[in-house]
């Protein structure tokens, strides 16, 4: 009997189908990716293995057996029995899916005698034998801190610890990365790895980012709108998708590699490579800002901490500055400043040019109270602009140029999707007419193929209006894609600057590499290369 | 830990200070004849010149003020004519109807108020948390539902109303306690605790409705946050989930607001108090008031704030005690 065995699952919250005659099965000991975009159902399907709809108002149809328990039919107590025992979860957030008050160790200990008749001290033990084995340093002392006094990855590993405590036969993992560092991603996923060749469990892997799956899985199978697209063995799928939606969707997905950037920009009317035209950006063009050694600290005395710690850059008309780095590494704090968000604490920044800013959430970047065309309509207003004709002619203007039907003038942001309302965001940059936009992780937020189109829309203004953009992104692919030069940063300082085929190609700096070595691969056998060099840089 | 310590102490005593300015402005510079009013209608103007003399008012504003922060340090001696008499620090003036210190006015009324409020304020953290958990914990079932109701019926009664009902039942017609009269404990816990039995019950009573409204808010927040998810996906069961995790993340608001209402109850509760005859700070500001005796007033309100200030101060520090993670912000 298989291990996880769905047949005809279907979810729905009120209304809204989030799942749709779903079936699929996993073997013991087996690794199955459910790969899909924002809304595919992907996450619901997942929690509806440990029966957690329950309760919950959404309506589950169909059969869910997982090791031997019919989870639809199961009564609480037995279902209680299978959930952490037989079967794991971990979960996107590993900050707010640990209790804050506890100790990390204790709540191990909690979910271990929850189904285990041991003595506390015994739990315990337990407990620090699991995050030692997840790589948890000094995993005994640790143990006693709470959840806000571990990193990201040390949380997840937390989470993985917990997890690993009863045994189970099979491990959900629902976006078990999303939250994490490039870097810090490729150690948990590494680690996912080596626990399963290790205990021999099942892994059901949920994620938005097909790299991941190719990285840790071996079956695949490709949901969109709650339905089941496409599924089989990882390399079949990404490597020769049959359905088109699955095509599209690889086709979105940024490359870190030159030769399937390629292919991506097989279009024969724009060959799109960066390379191609690099008179475009000479070095002698125009330099619109240009930042000499500036610092920002936050805080002060003792708990100074410098975000931006020395930085000068400069940025020319027309060309794209990608800037890249992890979380912490000022590339945030350096954007705003560019754009004078922030004055920098020392050093300056120059600007011959108007600049504008597109953020990443654009549903927290616009007034949820105003209408999108009254949004795009500030910068002019704030410029003294008093006629309303001429306004709302311009913002109509706009609209269309985005891609937005200029009907939906007087519509609010909820109404639209992620995407659009990114758009709306690019307009309302553009109303003020700048010549230097900075996105700050603008796309971050978004689906693959709509970060595509977003990225496209992106680089069809930019040629169009000749303008010049710094686009700040921790997703080294896209940054790839979208920049002429790149700068990593880390730490406050940029590490390593130059043109985008020259990083990325031959990287000089020992942590560009290691981040070119953490980003998941499509390949599945390419994967395992990247693996076994993630080692070796490790051992090194 | 103890940088915020010290902080928070530093906080509070700032607190005070600015309390004690603005008490002071409003009853010493308002406009009037201050002189006139602290000494009361039936003084002659050589008393009144006397009192005058006495509270520096001949004085620039902010010596006055000195003086008054002063005598709270260290003490005070005024003269009376014929001798002086020595205010011992915190000395808060003199009352010059009763011819009493404040402080040991207040002092003496503190025991009774104290008794009370420190006895209801267990009872209605009691009443009010575990009502609060009680209804969680049968969510959506008709106990909730009747929780509910009868908390808000609560919410809804004067003190005074219940605190009657209570003397008429258990009083007058089961005659199964004594009509209140307030004992002092150091006299005889015993009596003391029974004696104040019906007033602690009926202060809880009306006082624990908002805090099951705010525990069980509060607990059904944190029931919707991710960690809860995670320990359902662990078999852990309901009542661990709801008494250890849910409880445990909903009571930070509920003792904030428990520290403000058992410091302000410190001033008195004024009509529980009058309602059951106990001696406390309560009715002395009544009393104070309405003989407009300015001394008095002024030292109780500043004796209030001290308790709510001092109450909310521990409140914090016990916060940061549990979760280290408000010493970090």
């Amino acid at each position: 009997m298989s291990l996880v065995e769905v047949t005809d699952l279907s979810i729905s919250f009120g209304d809204v189908h989030a799942v749709r005659g779903l079936s699929f099965s996993l073997e013991a000991g087996g690794a199955l990716g459910v790969v899909g975009e924002s809304g595919s159902g992907k996450s619901a399907s997942a929690y509806a293995l440990l029966g957690l709809h329950r309760g919950t108002g959404a309506k589950v149809g169909g059969s869910v057996r997982v090791a031997g328990v019919d989870v639809q039919a199961a009564g609480d107590a037995e279902l209680r029995g299978l959930r952490g025992a037989k079967a794991a979860m971990v979960f996107q957030d590993p900050l707010s899916s640990l209790d804050p008050y506890y100790a990390v160790g204790d709540q191990i200990a909690q979910v271990y005698r929850v189904h285990h008749r041991v003595s506390r001290r015994a739990a315990r033990a337990r407990a620090v034998e699991v995050l030692d084995r997840v790589g948890i340093p000094e995993a005994v002392r640790r143990s006693r801190s709470r959840p806000h006094e571990f990193s990201g990855g040390m949380r997840q590993r937390a989470l993985i610890a917990m997890a690993l405590a009863c045994e189970p036969e099979l491990l959900i993992a629902d976006e078990p990365t999303t939250a994490l560092d490039v870097t810090v991603q490729a150690q948990i996923l590494d680690l996912l790895h080596d626990l399963r060749r290790e205990t021999g469990m099942g892994l059901l892997l949920v994620t938005h980012d097909v790299g991941v799956a190719a990285e840790s899985v071996d079956d695949v199978l490709v949901m969109r709108s709650g339905l089941a697209v496409e599924r089989g063995p990882v390399a079949e799928v990404l490597g020769t998708p049959r359905e088109p939606y699955t095509k599209a969707l690889l086709a979105a997905v940024p490359r870190i590699a030159p030769a399937a950037r390629a292919a991506v920009g097989a279009d024969p009317v724009a060959p799109a490579g960066r390379a191609a035209e690099p008179e475009r950006t000479g070095a002698e063009a125009e330099v619109l800002v240009e930042a000499a050694d500036v610092r920002q600290v936050f805080g002060r005395g003792k708990s100074a901490l410098a975000a931006v710690d020395g930085v000068s850059l400069t940025v020319r008309r027309g060309e794209t500055l990608g800037i890249v780095g992890e979380s912490g590494s000022g590339k945030t704090t350096l954007g705003r400043m560019l754009v004078g968000l922030l004055e920098p604490t020392s050093g300056r920044i120059g600007r011959a040019a108007r600049v504008q800013m597109v953020f990443q959430d654009p549903v927290s970047s616009l007034n949820p109270r105003r209408s999108v065309g009254e949004s795009v309509a500030d910068p002019l207003r704030a410029r003294g602009e008093r006629d309303e004709s001429a306004i709302r002619a311009r913002v109509r203007d706009l609209l269309r140029r985005v891609g937005l039907d200029p009907e939906q003038y007087d519509r609010y942001p909820h109404e639209f999707s992620g995407g659009q309302r990114q758009r709306v965001g690019i307009a309302r940059a553009l109303a003020a007419e700048p010549e230097l936009i900075v996105c700050d992780e603008a796309v971050s937020a978004l689906d693959v193929t709509t970060q595509a189109q977003v990225t496209a829309l992106l680089a069809e203004l930019q040629q169009e209006l000749g303008l010049a953009l710094v686009f700040i992104a921790h997703d080294l692919a896209v940054v790839r894609q979208v920049s002429d030069r790149v700068a990593v940063m880390r730490r406050g300082r940029i590490v390593e600057e130059g043109p985008v085929e020259r990083v990325y190609g031959d990287p000089a700096d020992p942590y560009t590499k290691q981040l070119l070595a953490a980003v998941p691969a499509l390949d599945p056998a390419l994967a395992a290369v990247r693996r076994a060099a993630r080692k070796e840089l490790a051992a090194a | 830990m103890s940088g915020f310590l010290l902080r928070r102490l530093g906080g509070a005593l700032f607190v005070l200070l600015a309390l004690s300015v603005v008490v002071y402005a409003a009853f010493y510079v308002a406009p009037g004849d201050v002189a006139q009013i602290a000494c009361g209608p039936r003084c002659s103007p050589a008393q009144v010149a006397q009192v005058s003399e006495q509270l520096h008012l001949g004085d620039p504003v902010y010596v006055q003020y000195a003086h008054f922060l002063q005598a709270l340090v260290t003490g005070h001696d005024y003269s009376t004519g014929t001798g002086v008499v020595h205010c011992q620090a915190p000395c808060l003036g003199l009352s010059y109807q009763s011819g009493q210190q404040v402080t040991q006015l207040i002092v003496a009324k503190l025991p009774a108020t104290a008794s009370l409020a420190v006895g209801a304020f267990v009872l209605w953290m009691v009443l009010g948390v575990g009502t609060g958990v009680l209804s969680v914990w049968r969510r959506g079932r008709v106990t909730e539902r009747i929780l509910t109701g009868i908390t808000l019926a609560g919410m809804a009664t004067p003190v005074f109303v219940i605190g009657l009902l209570l003397i008429i039942i258990c009083v007058t017609a089961l005659r199964i306690l004594p009509f209140p009269d307030y004992v002092p404990f150091t006299e005889d816990p015993e009596q003391w605790a029974w004696n104040l039995l019906l007033p602690w019950i009926s202060l809880a009573l009306i006082s624990a409705a908002p805090y099951a409204r705010m525990t069980r808010a509060s607990m059904l927040e944190t029931l919707a946050e991710d960690h809860v998810r995670t320990f359902r996906a662990y078999g852990v069961g309901e009542r661990t989930i709801v008494g250890r995790h849910a409880l445990r993340g909903a009571l930070a608001p509920v003792i904030a607001l428990g520290a403000l209402d058992v410091g302000s109850m410190f001033g008195g509760a004024v009509l529980t108090e009058s309602l059951f005859g106990i001696p406390g700070v309560g009715r002395e500001l009544v009393e104070a008031v309405k003989q407009v005796d300015l001394p008095v007033v002024v030292g109780l309100v500043l004796v209030t704030g001290f308790f709510v200030v001092l109450a909310n101060a521990v409140a914090d520090i016990l916060q940061a005690m549990a979760d280290r993670r408000v010493v970090l912000s």
